[in-house]
């Protein structure tokens, strides 16, 4: 099964350990992600299901192409790593 | 409708680094400050406005967090302890084919995300409505709560507007509704104000709307359209609570005043020393007595030759006394946002005569004398976005 990993930074404000998650697609394994944690969600997300514009996910090391439908395919063994992009000030 | 009238007054800060509380210290004397800063929560992270709710004494933190979107907190301890609530939210955006229709029938593109970019106004409904709250947002939705904040639903009825999506944003990308007055008459009737979007009311708690910024009129924008309700920039609207048909409005291009329940509006002119800037606060009893915080011009957003000033009116607009001692007198580069300043309205019968200044550079004052004199405390805080009793 995939793994999904998310960044320190997110642990001050949500627990949302790294854990073993089904689906083939990246929108398949983060609802599976939010089936047990939903309110992880609207971290992620936006009000129309698209990957926050200062996140960013990784698919073996590939950042995710598809943002708003999220349809990158997702291998079985996959390590998938959720990043916030280093902006701010 | 003070639930706590025991307990100490305080003055939160919602700033972009956290929220900040001052407390004013009992007994102090008259030589000192009796204010003092106490606490703070969020700590690193954006406070994009606070909400103590005069009728149950619950408070509430709208957080704009850079990377994973707008939270809402609340408090039932005055801020001791939080607990995240139910952020508003959009339902999904209407079909492609949808939007294509209608902007090939109107010609005017919905350019709005739908999705929620920061709480911007947050207000308590009326004293007969517990638990109803509305939130105002960019990108220009109206939100109401009827459990607390448990969960939200947008206002459709202003949202579906086909004006709304000739909105347009003023300082941001998109509009913001940053200025909800509900009637303490009846909680049904409400004012919004939006930049840039007018001023808009309903009569039945959100069902219908129209707008309500006749006689406003904006110099930006081309002939034609310089008095079109909809274009206007009105950078925040107040309410007097004793005279509700008493709105003042500091509007990007000036100042204006309504006498009859924000049906029509009247300019005040050549206001001192200019009549630019964004904060405007009007005393809960006397409708004639209002305070702003100007700055030079749309293009220098900074103090008038260096210099802080609150002009104050008592005779709604006619003259106004230019109130300093306290607030800085050279080489000041503070801009007062449209939430940062702020009458005491809490308690029975509240005076006007305290009322809080906050600056984008981290400066803090409040006066205990209708503005007569400012004790300052602190200049070292983050850009505060707004400032409210409690």
């Amino acid at each position: 099964m995939p793994t999904i990993h998310f960044t320190p930074h997110l642990q001050r404000h949500i627990d949302s350990p790294p854990r073993e998650v089904e689906g083939d697609t990246v929108g398949e394994v983060l609802g599976s992600v939010f089936g047990d944690n939903p309110r992880l969600r609207s971290y992620l997300l936006d009000d129309q299901g698209r990957l926050r514009e200062h996140l960013s996910i990784f698919v073996d090391g590939d950042a995710v192409s598809d943002r708003e439908g999220l349809s990158d395919p997702v291998p079985g063994t996959a390590e998938i790593y959720v990043l916030q992009a280093l902006s701010g000030g | 409708m003070a639930p706590t009238p025991h307990l100490a007054p305080r003055l939160y800060i919602a700033t972009r680094k956290g929220l900040l509380t001052a407390e004013r210290k009992p007994g102090a004397g008259s030589a000192v400050t009796p204010w003092v800063l106490t606490g703070a929560s969020f700590l690193g992270d954006e406070v994009s406005t606070i909400l103590p709710d005069p009728r149950d004494g619950n408070l509430y933190a709208a957080l704009r967090l850079g990377h994973y979107g707008v939270k809402l907190h609340r408090s039932t301890d005055r801020g001791t302890t939080w607990t995240e609530c139910a952020t508003p939210g959009y339902p999904p955006r209407p079909a492609a084919a949808d939007t294509r229709r209608r902007r090939a029938r109107q010609g005017d593109p919905d350019e709005s995300p739908w999705t929620l970019l920061q709480i911007w106004s947050l207000e308590a409904g009326g004293p007969d409505e517990p638990g109803v709250l509305w939130a105002g947002d960019l990108p220009g939705g109206l939100h109401r709560s009827d459990d607390g904040g448990e969960s939200w639903e947008l206002c459709r009825g202003l949202w579906d507007r086909p004006e709304r999506t000739e909105w347009f944003g003023g300082g941001y990308k998109h509009p913001g509704l940053h200025s909800i007055c509900v009637d303490p008459r009846d909680a049904r009737r409400l004012k919004v104000a939006v930049s840039c979007g007018g001023i808009w009311a309903t009569d039945d708690g959100g069902e219908s709307w129209r707008l309500s910024a006749h006689g406003m009129h904006a110099p930006y924008m081309p002939p034609r359209l310089r008095d079109e309700p909809n274009v206007q920039d009105p950078h925040r609207l107040v309410q007097c609570l004793s005279e509700p048909e008493v709105f003042w409005c500091q509007h990007h291009s000036g100042l204006y005043r309504s006498t009859d329940g924000a049906v029509t509006w009247q300019e005040i002119e050549d206001a001192p020393p200019s009549s630019f800037g964004f904060a405007m606060a009007v005393h809960p009893r006397d409708p004639d007595v209002a305070w702003r915080v100007p700055a030079t011009s749309d293009a220098c957003r900074l103090p008038v030759d260096g210099r802080v000033v609150v002009p104050r009116t008592r005779d709604g607009g006619a003259s106004w006394t230019l109130l300093s001692e306290g607030l800085p007198r050279r080489h000041a580069y503070h801009l007062t946002l449209r939430h940062a300043l702020e009458v005491d309205t809490t308690g029975e019968s509240p005076t006007g005569d305290r009322l809080a200044l906050a600056s984008n550079i981290g400066g803090l004052w409040i006066t205990e004398d209708g503005g007569e004199c400012w004790h300052e405390i602190s200049r070292d805080l983050p850009p505060i976005n707004a400032v409210r009793f409690g």
